[in-house]
């Protein structure tokens, strides 16, 4: 009983302070849209509905993000399928690489594309030369460019749903259908397809809301085209900020409109689900001409998803100002990654970007851990609202949650809950910290519920105290789920972008500010050189939570 | 001044929301009986057995050892050794480990916790194993280092949630074994959950009867099969079939009881109590037997007969409607052919009277 009050008060603390950081910001941004200096007003609802820009911007933020779905489940399914099922020459080989795109940070990407696609990129200057051309043949811009980019970064979600499913399948579902008489069509459309629904669901979901948040393609490539985010942003610049609240709550709308369409949808790729059945035997093809044409198609895939990384590692050795119209650059140096670490201006982002990942992710990580046992384990009565308040973040995005920030604490006001934390040191970790909350928070309640819950009483019935079950039973069972939560969570502060832009003073510059800011003087080399350290740290930080989570 | 009771639980009620899941429910326990806590799912076993390990809270009543009221003390420090369902090994943790964490909760440390943890495995049976992983052991053994585990700390009271059900039918009945001459060989008081009479008469001393969160009642197994205290009791407990009848009173012979228009003088049994008028009649099967059909008798149809070694099982469709089981000479009749059904002479308390339902 005396425990019970105890998690019913740390449970409280826990509401409070996750409603003050996760719910509170925004509703102030909700309400800041409809004030004006003389009280309640709709004057800027008004303004939005008027400006055709706006409804531009949310036009294109809506097709784009349906576009991005067609697409990437276009790549991702059948990828997924071909690999599930059919042996050919090089499978191992693609199987290994179909993650790839997971590596680059959404900045990084971009720049890697900008590099490889762009008007004075490698492809773009090998057809010049191949013939003779004097203008680029092509320009990397607008809403084709953006779609290129998330195609290329987001089928992976398509990929992982869809194999996470098909892998959950038994062999023995498919003899059952066969013994029943289906064909290969008809096992597909009435056994596998229909099994297949929550997992699809759940990668069109996650390409959605990552696509309606994108940021870092649009701010790159859009130009003239614009989506919600990058227009509320310019619309902060210009110092209308009432009208930014506008359209940060209609961005929010469509975000929690497509998350209610797919409410069926699986909602996360966790552990726990998959991975019981038993695979089908791999069918091997045996028409040569057949094999030959995936074995093409296989490899030139594998190509199309090396070639980001394999560009940004080849800039990053170039030297400023030496490369202008060879398709290759002429001359290759060291003395872009030197000025990373010798240049103290320079390497303050990398630090800078280090430790503020590691705190955001170490705090969310201990809140999530909280919020799991109180909700999963004590079942306190507020854990509903607890996970919900944990995984609202993610529903969000980026650009919203950056402007609710900016508008909640920048103002002096204790006693509604609100500081300046605007331009100070605080902002940012406060900001990756309330981003990453789902992330760890998803992995550890995914986590807890697949622990048996008579482990903590067995424990308890041999005098282990609250602590002692905590270390020594609950933790180390849990390190699977928390090395893979904490790592997502690291890795995505690491490279944030988005939220970053809008928030930064100059002390704690991340390294996505400064690969801007390098490209903005045209060093692209040293730009290069910070995306290399970015995707290398990130794909460091998923091998190590590969490991550590599958040896738990 | 240590005549009383070794565990008592005292008058225990649990509710969640608007369930009753326990019902003032009292049970005494001398030092080192075996007591088996019987009754259908949802019958408040499992929440009595949590409520004496202290997992859950009773809303009323307590439970005490030896006089000592540990109604608030946690599960951690009420020191009852527990066997889970599935066991709840610890999955990160090799043999050796599960079993010494009991102990170190205790303090036990170097080389006395090497040696209790020895002698803890070689009583299950499994010297040797305090390097294999728990992933590597079959069901049955882990279920006796789950045992092993529980036993190592030196519990006051050994408590097992359905110990039995997770291993294979041919398996079960050697555990059985193994597990009651385990228990009397520790000498330790000991509860366990069963929803299987067999288990339940073959382990323990004693044998509760729950249902719907009631005490139906308690006793020997030989008690509740002979006497039983409840409808209830009689149809859970062992084979019978039972059927509507109506109690006429005191005969000079027995109790006279009239069955489908046919009046029968029960010669003994405990059911004199059951005053006169609509009733309810539960018999063994071995407490009837089966005559060729004649005029004036119970008739029915065989609808069924089942081979069970020395005798058949039969089932008899009366003529009013009742379905009968009967036991038989192997190959008396056939199903499909008619016959008479008797009290059998030697039925001894094979035949229960209870007041009619719904009243």
């Amino acid at each position: 009983m005396k425990r019970d009050r105890r998690s019913s008060i740390a449970a409280g603390v826990l509401l409070l302070f996750l409603a003050w950081l996760v719910v509170y910001p925004l509703l102030l941004v909700l309400i800041e849209g409809f004030r004006g200096p003389n009280g309640w007003t709709l004057e800027f609802v008004r303004q939005f509905f008027r400006r055709r820009n706006e409804a531009q911007a949310l036009w294109g933020s809506l097709w784009i993000s349906v576009a991005t779905v067609i697409l990437a489940g276009g790549i991702g399914v059948p990828l997924a399928f071909l690999l599930w099922r059919y042996d050919f020459p090089g499978r191992r080989t693609l199987g290994g690489l179909v993650a790839l795109p997971a590596v680059l940070p959404p900045l990084v990407g971009v720049i890697a594309f900008l590099f490889l696609y762009g008007e004075s990129g490698f492809t773009s200057l090998l057809v010049q030369w191949l013939f003779g051309l004097e203008e680029p043949p092509w320009r990397l811009q607008g809403a084709a460019a953006i779609l290129l980019v998330h195609a290329y970064s987001m089928y992976v979600y398509f990929y992982l749903f869809t194999r996470a499913g098909l892998s959950s399948l038994d062999a023995s579902v498919f003899e059952a259908a066969a013994s029943l008489g289906a064909g290969r069509g008809r096992t597909l459309r009435r056994v596998v397809l229909p099994l297949l629904y929550p997992s699809l669901g759940g990668g069109a979901l996650l390409t959605f809301m990552t696509a309606l948040a994108s940021f870092s393609a649009p701010y790159i490539f859009g130009g003239g085209f614009r989506v919600m985010p990058t227009q509320i942003v310019a619309t902060r610049l210009n110092g209308d900020d009432q009208l930014a609240m506008i359209e940060t709550a209609s961005l929010t709308v469509l975000a929690l409109l497509a998350l209610w369409l797919l409410r069926g949808a699986r909602v996360a790729n966790e552990q726990t689900g998959g991975g019981k059945g038993v695979p089908p035997a791999l069918v091997p093809i045996r028409s040569r001409a057949a094999r030959l044409l995936v074995a093409v198609i296989g490899w030139g895939l594998a190509l199309v998803l090396l070639l980001p990384h394999l560009t940004l590692l080849l800039v990053s050795f170039v030297p400023a100002g030496t490369w202008t119209t060879e398709p290759f650059p002429p001359a290759y140096t060291w003395r872009n990654y030197l000025t990373l670490i010798q240049d103290p201006v320079r390497a303050r982002p990398l630090l800078n970007s280090l430790w503020l990942a590691t705190a955001a992710t170490g705090v969310a990580v201990a809140i999530a851990l909280v919020a799991g046992i109180l909700s999963v384990r004590r079942r306190v009565r507020s854990g509903g609202v607890i996970q919900g308040l944990l995984t609202l973040p993610w529903a969000v995005p980026g650009t919203v949650f950056a402007i609710a920030l900016a508008t909640a604490f920048s103002v002096h006001a204790p006693l509604a809950g609100r500081f300046i934390l605007v331009g100070t040191l605080w902002i940012l970790p406060l900001a990756y910290l309330v981003r990453n909350l789902p992330l760890t928070g998803r992995a550890v309640l995914a986590g807890l519920r697949g622990l048996d819950p008579s482990l903590d009483e067995a424990a308890a019935t041999l005098g282990a105290g609250w602590w002692r079950a905590l270390r020594r039973v609950t933790l180390p069972l849990l390190r699977p789920a928390l090395v893979a939560g904490a790592s997502l969570a690291f890795v995505t502060a690491f490279g944030d972008f988005v939220t970053s832009i809008m928030l930064y003073t100059y002390d704690t510059r991340p390294i996505s500010l400064e690969i801007l800011s390098s490209l903005r003087q045209s060093d692209v080399g040293v730009a290069a050189a910070y995306g290399v350290v970015l995707m290398a740290v990130s794909s460091l930080v998923f091998a190590v939570g590969a490991e550590q989570g599958s040896t738990g | 001044m240590s005549s009383g009771p070794f565990l008592l639980l005292e008058d225990l009620s649990k509710r969640f929301g608007a369930t009753v899941a326990v019902d003032h429910v009292s049970l005494a326990l001398e030092r080192g009986e075996i007591l088996a806590l019987l009754g259908p799912s949802g019958s408040g076993k499992t929440t009595t057995l949590r409520l004496l390990a202290g997992f859950e809270v009773p809303d009323s009543g307590r439970v005490l050892v030896e006089q000592d009221d540990v109604t608030p003390v946690a599960p951690v420090a009420r020191r009852f050794g527990m066997v889970f369902q599935h066991y709840a090994l610890f999955p990160h943790l090799d043999v050796g480990q599960n079993v010494a964490f009991g102990l170190e909760s205790l303090g036990v440390r170097g080389e006395e916790l090497g040696q209790r943890v020895s002698r803890a495995l070689a009583l299950v049976d499994l010297a040797g194993f305090e390097r294999r992983r728990i992933g590597q052991l079959s069901g049955g053994q882990q279920q006796r280092v789950a045992l092993a585990r529980a036993l190592a700390p030196e519990p006051r009271v050994l408590l097992l949630d359905e110990p039995l059900s997770n291993l294979d039918p041919a398996l079960r009945e050697r555990t059985r074994r193994e597990i009651r001459d385990l228990i009397r060989r520790v000498g330790i008081t000991s509860v366990f959950v069963t929803h299987e009479q067999e288990e339940a008469f073959d382990l323990g001393d004693r044998v509760a009867v729950l249902r719907g969160g009631r005490l139906e009642q308690v006793g020997t197994p030989e008690d509740l099969y002979a006497a039983p205290a409840s409808e209830f009791v009689a149809e859970f407990v062992g084979r019978s079939s039972s059927i509507p009848v109506t109690v006429l009173g005191l005969g000079d012979r027995g109790l006279r009881v009239e069955v489908e228009g046919v009046e029968w003088q029960l010669t003994d049994g405990a059911s004199s109590s059951v005053p006169a008028g609509p009733g309810l009649m539960v018999m063994r099967p071995e407490a009837l037997r089966l005559l060729p059909p004649a005029p004036g008798s119970n008739n029915g149809v065989i609808t069924q007969r089942r081979f069970t070694g020395s005798a058949s099982l039969y089932t008899v469709l009366t003529d009013g409607g009742a379905s009968l089981e009967v036991s038989g000479p192997p190959r008396a009749v056939s199903p499909g052919e008619r016959t008479g059904i008797l009290p059998s002479r030697r039925a001894g308390g094979g035949i229960h009277l209870f007041p009619a339902r719904g009243k």
